[in-house]
């Protein structure tokens, strides 16, 4: 940590709130995947519970492609709960009682992290495309930097689902003395071709969207509102199940007792749909969604390794436990077995739960009795293991 | 895991005194993981366990303990050989589709090696057979022969020659009666076979 520069704590994100979180201003640059370097480089994050003396008890929680540092409280934009409100706070599964949970908002991001949508300082004008592409492993190193910054030489437990997921697999590969445990859920070593075309589908959405300018539309006050939203009622499909649309929606009408005989949201799975759509873009910046789905099929843990994902866990002391959803066609119990099998043959601490439910992939973010009483029995083994009161 | 253990079972009392304090140790078939538990707890193992049914294995891991669901015949294949002081197959062998494979891999992948099984030539159950003409039921073997998990039975000199084809070197054997009392055999003795509910093998690779 000796070469970290100390931290300047420069400025407000520009959410529009009271309580927008912590923000911290590295003057030494962030090395990344693509060979370009950031600087200054800002990353936006929220802590919740107490450090310890000893500095032992921190948990980083990983979010998704959606996601923010706002995982538990209320959410200063929507207004709602934080992400994961239903797994972290004062007596949960993740028990901000006994731990201290850091989540911070990933490089490329928006909200408050250096992203495509912030200032580039050498011209003055947003970045828009001219942001570097930024990898899972990036985000990582990003990461790693405001962990020195807090002097926290280790990691209790790295954990998150879907990109929070393939954050916390690529944690203990890219610092294994810095992570006592890890628990990725829901994701896969690397992104299927069915995972990389739904992406590119979301993508030709927001980019053939008129307001989107190239990237540029920064610069005015247009924005790709239309394309995003499509992007995110596709991807939102992707989320869930089809039991679970069939359950919630079926083929009922929105609002109506007869169809329309026109393009109306008829059924109430379109009403949904839209309604997901258009509060999405209240949050969310249109050209952080490309750069976060690239990042996403960019990542391929094994590549590094000529293909061999269990030399990725070679040696490694951290304990492991992948988690994976019955009904979750998106990150399959397939691809999360094949982590949980890599690990076993790299002779690595790991246990593997599947989960039965019928929500999709999005059931890592629901209230699901097991999946809480995995964490906590997980999270707490390893803090006996630690060495944690 | 600081809740106090509920008593083990005695066989699996007997498992657990086989194994070192402090030893890598896997549990093949862990069950709802107190064996395993027992072990982590008083031990103080490193202690991983693989089963096949997922409930189960939630359940491990809601406790605490490192388990994963997976497959005897088909997921031993994938640990690195040596890996484990210890490899426990407690009550699972005559369960498995491929005994001799499963056994190999488990010599392999551990140091030593710790078998408990059922002994079909238990004098009930010869007798059963022999009197009845019927397939065995019994208290240490309850199923049917059409519901039964048990595909694979044997009696204990079945295994005891099982483990000369696989290359194991038998380094203790326990006769288990049904009171659940356990005491040293000889391996390759009569009485046992007869007389034994069940035995313990400590085994190593030759």
């Amino acid at each position: 940590m000796s070469d970290t520069a100390s931290p300047r704590f420069l400025r407000p994100l520009k959410a529009p709130a009271e309580h927008v979180g912590h923000a911290i201003t590295f003057e030494r640059s962030l090395l990344l995947d693509s060979g370009h370097e950031l600087a200054p480089f800002t990353t936006a994050y929220m802590t919740y519970g107490t450090l310890n003396a000893e500095r032992s008890n921190a948990v980083l929680a990983l979010h998704a492609l959606s996601g923010d540092q706002f995982v538990a409280g209320m959410h200063p934009v929507t207004g709602k709960p934080g992400w994961w409100h239903l797994m972290v706070g004062p007596g949960k599964a993740i028990d901000t009682d006994r731990y201290f949970v850091i989540c911070a908002n990933v490089v490329g991001g928006c909200m408050g992290t250096t992203g495509p949508g912030e200032i580039d300082p050498t011209t003055g004008e947003p970045y828009g495309l001219t942001f570097p592409l930024v990898t899972i492993r990036d985000m990582v190193r990003a990461q790693a930097m405001l962990l020195d910054a807090l002097r926290i030489e280790q990691l209790l437990c790295v954990l998150g689902g879907s990109m929070g997921g393939m954050q916390a697999l690529q944690w203990p590969v890219s610092y294994p003395q810095r992570v006592f445990s890890a628990m990725p859920i829901a994701m896969a070593a690397r992104h299927s071709a069915q995972n990389i075309a739904f992406h590119e589908v979301g993508r030709q959405a927001i980019m053939a969207d008129p307001n989107w300018q190239g990237g540029n539309y920064g610069r005015s006050d247009a924005n790709p509102s239309k394309g995003l939203a499509v992007a995110r009622m596709a991807a939102h499909i992707t989320y869930l199940s089809e039991a679970a649309l069939q359950r919630k929606f079926g083929r009922n009408l929105q609002d109506r007792d007869a169809l329309s005989f026109g393009f109306d949201a008829d059924f109430q799975i379109e009403s949904y749909l839209r309604h997901q759509g258009m509060t999405f873009v209240d949050r969310f910046d249109a050209n952080s969604y490309l750069y976060m789905t690239r990042a996403m099929d960019y990542f391929d843990l094994a590549a590094d390794y000529d293909g061999q994902l269990a030399q990725a866990f070679r040696d490694t002391p951290t304990r492991f436990c992948i988690v994976s959803f019955t009904s979750d066609w998106l990150f399959p119990t397939v691809e999360n077995k094949r982590v949980a099998h890599a690990l076993n043959a790299a002779g690595a601490n790991v246990s593997f739960v599947e989960i039965e439910s019928d929500r999709g992939h999005d059931a890592f973010l629901l209230d699901e009795p097991e999946l809480f009483a995995t964490v906590r029995g997980f999270l707490n083994a390893a803090a006996a293991a630690k060495g944690i009161p | 895991m600081k809740q106090s253990l509920a008593p083990l079972r005695p066989d699996l009392a007997a498992i657990a005194g086989m194994v070192p304090a402090g030893a890598r140790v896997l549990d093949i078939g862990c069950g709802d993981g107190a064996l395993l538990e027992h072990l982590v707890t008083a031990k103080s193992v490193d202690g991983r366990g693989l089963e096949l049914n997922q409930q189960n294995v939630n359940a491990c891991v809601a406790r605490g303990l490192s388990v994963v669901q997976g497959d005897a015949d088909t997921d031993l294949g994938e640990y690195p050989s040596s890996i484990f002081d210890i490899a426990i197959l407690s009550q699972t062998i005559q369960a498995t589709r491929r005994p001799q494979y499963v056994l190999s891999q488990l010599l392999r992948i551990g140091r030593r090696t710790i078998v408990s099984l059922p002994n079909f030539g238990h004098w009930r159950v010869r007798l059963s057979l022999l009197a009845r003409g019927r397939m065995p039921v019994t208290d240490a073997l309850g199923y049917r022969w059409f519901e039964t998990p048990n595909i694979h039975l044997c009696t204990i000199a079945d295994f005891v020659a099982l483990t000369n084809d696989a290359g194991a070197h038998i380094e203790r054997a326990l006769a288990l009666r049904a009171s659940g009392a356990t005491h040293e055999m000889h391996p390759s003795a009569w009485g046992p076979n007869l007389f034994a509910e069940g035995a313990i093998f400590l085994l190593a690779k030759r």
